[in-house]
């Protein structure tokens, strides 16, 4: 009787790496949908685009790479780094842009690296950091919400859209259509208070129940993965309450300087940020105990960029500073293992 | 009610328990043979005591436990020893091991046995030496030798006996079954154990997905005077782990590294009370035990007594086997269980479950795919570790960091492998690189122990080395004085003479004596090493008779080096050095004149200091004939009347023009100095005239020096010459002047630190005598240089 012989254990939990991905993609879809409604298709394209080019990169570097086309790219990892990228730079960016973003993200700051669990970095945010560097009119030209178009909820056509990204349309049709963000009003405020801003700024005053809802979506994802275990809820939670603390303590201290906490959870990507980006388990920290560092420190750095730094928002940035922390956060939050009187920490050969 | 903490992690799949329940425990069929390992426990494997052609009873003892940490094995029935060698044995290695075949006579006929009639009236160690007897070990799975966990000696105090009803693997209803059934025989055996150990509390831990069993064990326990506590556990895997079930019960953690008795705590399997129940209130020893027959290939899942040593094949048709459905046989649960590749493997005393799984039950582990650091795995750890990390370190080697995670507190439960989603066999890898760690410490170990070897050897070499040399200072000594007795002898020919004709001993006789001694030692040793190697008795008289013969030897050997040095340095010898060295004085003397005449004739320079030369030359010979004339004794009248005609007669051949060796030096260097001189005056020179002039008296400084430089190779060689035919040889004798030297230097050292006046007093002797055998030989020395 020739029988299989292998070690324990001989029975595994029906789940695989692809359904970890489908779970997170079904988990975008209330924020795609309040993008789409909020900004018009250009969201709806770019998704598409940016999935088509990125599972053409992916399928074109493993052929390079010599590794099964099939079997890497059914993993869904390429699609879904597409989707956070796509969500996050404007619905209104040309297909260049795009494409360049993908191609950073895809080849250059994944594969390059070995392929998906190799990558220090988060590739949709690394692309869209080189795209807002690299492209910056493109990159802070966003699309104004519908709730800001004056009457009849006016919206870019489905064609018009499509023509904005693949071709060129006149500048008085874009500025029709695009505007400042809240976040971009309130960097730029021009020596006036919180309180005159808001107004003043037909986006704040507009526009910013838009961008509220649209987190709202993010966040509604965010807590049916938590549900389904795709993550824990200490990377986003830590996140959530450093930046919160932060904005609240400034927001008390000077009202009319600092804007308040509830904006800076409610607007750009903050939740986006939380729930899809800090939660990238490739790229963060690895222990519970880390998670929780490694997503404050995310949230403060948020807040620093936002206030004092020079570019409106700061997601992209603070996680990616964070990555480079995340293997230095890891050495000291070791868990304390059953029997072990406290936790090991450092590198081998300290506090053994 | 006790309080029911929580572990780190967990996992909770399909309890696939049901199926096996249904039915209750049956019968398996008495099988044609039967195979028992010798080593179905932790521990040293048992020792047969029966041989082939043997007829057992059942309970017969088979093979005794070799070791603390052994178990006895006993037939579990009657018939007849067919075979005792290696057959396959359910292990993860897939190995075969030693093993008893008893070919069943179908009679089942018990050999006599009788329980203890009141367990409490006697020792306490005798009722552990009786479990030990029955051959009981740990049956929920590691197979611990139950007796060691009983009788822990005084350094443990037992305060918490816990006993593990959990049976948290999927599949497995051994456990479950027994408590619904027999739950008197689990708390007799609790009472028992409890009686043993004295332990303040008695937990019972047990998985809230087993009712019935709780029901009869609360019905049981009602009979008891003990204070029991059921405590229900939430079912979660691994709960039945016993650092597990100690955290659940009780929230202590069993410190890394350390056993659950040494915090007071002694974890026993329901199924192990029930066979210590037997084997001391029945006197039965385990020779059965209950095995849950499952999985989607046998038709009627169900529980089975099986007799040790039954073959797998057998339970499997009595559970009726669909054959062409097995794909994978696992011997325990499907979390930590062992595979076999073979169903004629025996069933153990470890063997609580067979699970005949089809493929599509357990099918193949469908390809790895990358690690995304998910952490799912982190959070199903029952053990607080990072198995993520520990993947990444194990598949890139650094094993030092995965020890630094703590990859040796790994259970190796498999719960991270059960959730990952990417398919990665992480326990493999764990055990991977656990064994890489084993292997490397092993080889560091060995590389240590050759160190320190060879630091060992080093060492004896230098000891060696240093008792060789103080060897051979004693002997220089002794020579030294040996040197003195032969002056004091020349001195006094006659007296030494006569001391010589009685102290020589028969030195052929003393040197047989000591070969004798020597072989006597060789044989001795020899027999001595062949009785070391095969390690038999009597190696003690061997050894004895050994130092006895090494002593004899050494005696034989001393007595030969007493006897030998002084006939062959008698005063004979010395006789005939003294008249070689007046000879060569002689011979030296005329040499010496010749050159001087020579020189004279042609009014070379340094005919002043030759002259010197001869005049000391004189003397000497005159010495060395005086010291000759002395030295001869009346005896030896015929010999000296040839020695000297024969001695110049030698020397004679090499007696060209004599000088003292000194001189001529001397002469040479100055020769060269005058043409080196003229050479450059020549070389300097301008006019022909003047240049002529010089050349001439270069062509003769030339001339001359090359004499005079013949004149000190001849002396040279006739120094060589001489001192051959003296039989010295020049060489040894200039080394043995150096280290004579160093010898009273040492002696005199020692002399300073001695502080005994007996020490110092002998030291002195030496060191007199040292100074005597050094003066001996510069002086010989100065003969010839």
């Amino acid at each position: 009787m020739a029988l299989i012989h292998l070690s324990s254990p001989h029975v595994s939990k029906a789940n695989s790496t692809a359904n970890v991905m489908r779970l997170v993609l079904l988990a975008t879809l209330p924020g795609i949908l309040a993008m789409t409604v909020f900004f018009g298709w250009g969201t709806l394209i770019q998704i598409v685009l940016a999935s088509v080019l990125a599972l053409a990169f992916e399928a074109a570097v493993l052929k390079l790479r010599k590794r099964p086309v099939g079997f890497f790219l059914s993993d869904g990892s390429a699609l879904v780094t597409a989707v956070l990228l796509a969500v996050a730079i404007p619905p209104f960016s040309a297909w260049w842009v795009t494409a360049t973003g993908i191609f950073f993200a895809i080849v250059i700051s994944k594969q390059l690296y070995g392929g998906l669990g190799n990558n220090p970095f988060n590739p949709a945010m690394v692309a869209y950091a080189l795209l807002l560097v690299s492209f910056p009119v493109e990159m802070t030209r966003w699309t104004a919400p519908i709730t800001q178009n004056g009457e009849g909820w006016h919206v870019a056509g489905f064609l018009d859209t499509l023509q904005v990204i693949f071709g060129s349309v006149e500048q008085q049709w874009y500025d029709s259509f695009t505007g400042a963000t809240p976040l971009d009003v309130l960097k730029h405020r021009a020596g006036l208070t919180t309180e005159e801003l808001w107004r003043q700024s037909d986006v704040l005053m507009n526009g910013v129940a838009a961008w509220y809802a649209i987190s709202a979506a993010w966040f509604m994802g965010g807590i049916f993965l938590l549900s389904r275990k795709i993550f824990t809820w200490h990377a986003p939670l830590s996140m959530l309450v450093a930046l919160f603390l932060m904005a609240s303590m400034f927001y008390g201290f000077d009202p009319d300087n600092y804007v308040s906490p509830i904006v800076h959870l409610g607007v750009g990507a903050t939740m986006l940020g939380a729930f899809f980006i800090v939660t990238d388990p490739v790229s963060s920290a690895t222990s519970n105990r880390g998670k929780i560092i490694y997503g404050a420190l995310i949230g403060v750095m948020i807040y620093i960029i936002r206030t004092w730094g020079n570019y409106p928002d700061a997601v992209a940035f603070s996680v990616l500073l964070m990555n480079l922390c995340a293997p230095f956060i890891d050495q000291y939050t070791q868990p304390r293992t059953y029997g072990h009187k406290k936790a090991n920490r450092g590198t081998k050969g300290k506090n053994q | 009610m006790s309080q029911v903490f929580s572990f780190h992690g967990g996992i909770h799949p399909p309890e696939n328990k049901k199926q096996s329940t249904r039915a209750p425990i049956g019968k398996a069929p008495l099988p044609k043979q039967l195979v028992l390992p010798m080593q179905q426990h932790i521990g040293g494997p048992a020792d047969p005591l029966v041989k082939v052609g043997d007829s057992v009873l059942k309970g017969q003892l088979i093979a005794e436990p070799i070791g603390r940490i052994s178990a006895a094995v006993h037939a579990p029935t009657s018939g007849k020893v067919v075979d005792i060698a290696h057959y396959p044995i359910p292990h993860a290695s897939g190995l075969s091991g030693e093993c008893v075949v008893i070919e069943t006579d179908g009679e089942d006929r018990w050999i006599e046995h009788e329980g203890i009639a009141d367990y409490k009236a006697i020792e306490r160690a005798q009722l552990t030496e009786h479990i030990r007897a029955s051959g009981i070990s740990g049956m929920g799975g590691a197979g611990f030798p139950t007796d060691v966990k009983l009788h822990l000696g005084d350094n443990h105090i037992v305060n918490t006996l816990i006993i593990n009803a959990a049976e948290c693997e999927p599949y497995i209803t051994a456990d479950d079954m027994l408590m619904r059934e027999r739950p008197h025989e689990i708390i007799g055996g609790i009472e028992i154990i409890a009686h043993l150990l004295r332990p303040s509390h008695i937990l019972i831990g047990i998985e809230d997905n087993k009712t019935n069993a709780i029901h009869a064990l609360e019905a049981a326990v009602k009979h008891c005077d003990l204070n029991i506590d059921i405590i229900v556990v939430p079912t979660k895997y691994p709960s039945g782990g016993e650092r597990q079930l100690i955290k659940l019960l009780t929230d202590i953690e069993v410190p890394a590294g350390k056993i659950p008795a040494d915090i007071g705590i002694v974890c026993q399997n329901v199924g192990t009370t029930s066979a210590v129940y037997r084997a001391v209130h029945k006197g039965e020893p385990l020779i059965s035990r209950i095995v849950t027959v499952t999985g989607d290939a046998v038709r009627h899942p169900k529980n089975l007594e099986v007799l040790l040593g039954t073959p797998f094949s057998s339970l499997l048709e009595a559970c009726d086997l669909r054959p062409e459905a097995l794909s994978r046989l696992v011997m325990g649960g499907p979390m930590m269980g062992v595979t076999v590749d073979n169903d004629r493997i025996p069933v153990i005393k470890t063997t609580n479950c067979l699970i005949a799984a089809t493929k599509q039950e357990m099918p193949p582990a469908p390809p790895a795919q990358a690690c995304i650091r998910c952490g799912m795995c982190e959070q199903a750890c029952p053990a607080d570790l990072l198995p993520q990390q520990l993947y990444w370190f194990s598949k890139g080697r650094e094993f030092d960091k995965a020890k630094h995670h703590n990859l040796f507190d790994c259970i190796e439960c498999g719960a991270c492998a059960y959730v990952c989603p990417s398919n990665i066999p992480l326990v493999q890898y764990y055990r991977f690189a656990k064994s890489e760690i084993r292997t490397e410490e092993r080889e560091q170990q060995k590389a240590d122990h050759a160190r320190e070897r060879f630091e060992a050897r080093q060492a004896r070499l230098d000891r060696e080395a240093a008792e060789k040399e103080a060897k051979r200072k004693a002997r220089a000594a002794e020579a030294a004085k040996a040197q003195e007795a032969r002056k004091a002898a020349a001195a006094k020919p006659k007296e030494e003479a006569a001391a010589t004709a009685t102290a020589a001993p028969d030195i052929k006789q003393l040197k047989t004596a000591a070969a004798v001694a020597r072989t006597k030692l060789k044989k001795a040793q020899k027999a001595f090493d062949e009785a070391a190697a095969g390690n038999s008795e009597g190696l003690a008289e061997l050894e004895q008779a050994l130092n006895e013969a090494r002593l004899k030897a050494e005696e034989a050997e001393k007595a030969l080096s007493a006897g030998s040095p002084a006939p062959a340095e008698g005063g004979d010898a010395e006789l005939k050095q003294l008249k070689v060295a007046a000879a060569v004085a002689r011979t030296k003397l005329k040499k010496a004149q010749d050159a001087l005449k020579n020189a004279e004739d042609k009014g070379l320079e340094g005919i002043d200091k030759l002259r010197a030369t001869v005049e000391a030359l004189e003397q000497k010979a005159d010495e060395a004939q005086k010291a000759f004339d002395a030295a001869q004794p009346a005896d030896a009248a015929a010999k000296q009347e040839s020695a000297p005609k024969e001695t110049p007669a030698k020397a004679e051949p090499a007696a060209e023009p004599a000088l003292d060796a000194k001189a001529l030096k001397q002469q040479v260097s100055i020769m060269r100095t005058k043409l080196k001189k003229a050479e450059t005056a020549l070389e300097a020179a301008e006019s022909d005239e003047e240049r002529s002039s010089l050349q001439a008296d270069v062509d003769d400084l030339k001339k001359r020096f090359d004499e005079a430089t013949e004149a000190f190779n001849k002396v040279e060689k006739a120094k060589m010459d001489a001192a051959a035919q003296a039989g010295i040889d020049l060489k040894q004798l200039r080394i043995d002047a150096a280290m004579a030297k160093a010898a009273i230097t040492k002696g005199e050292r020692a002399l300073k630190k001695a502080e005994a006046d007996d020490e110092r007093a002998q030291i002195e002797q030496e060191l007199v005598a040292a100074q005597a055998k050094s003066d001996e030989l510069h002086k010989t020395l100065s003969q010839y240089d």
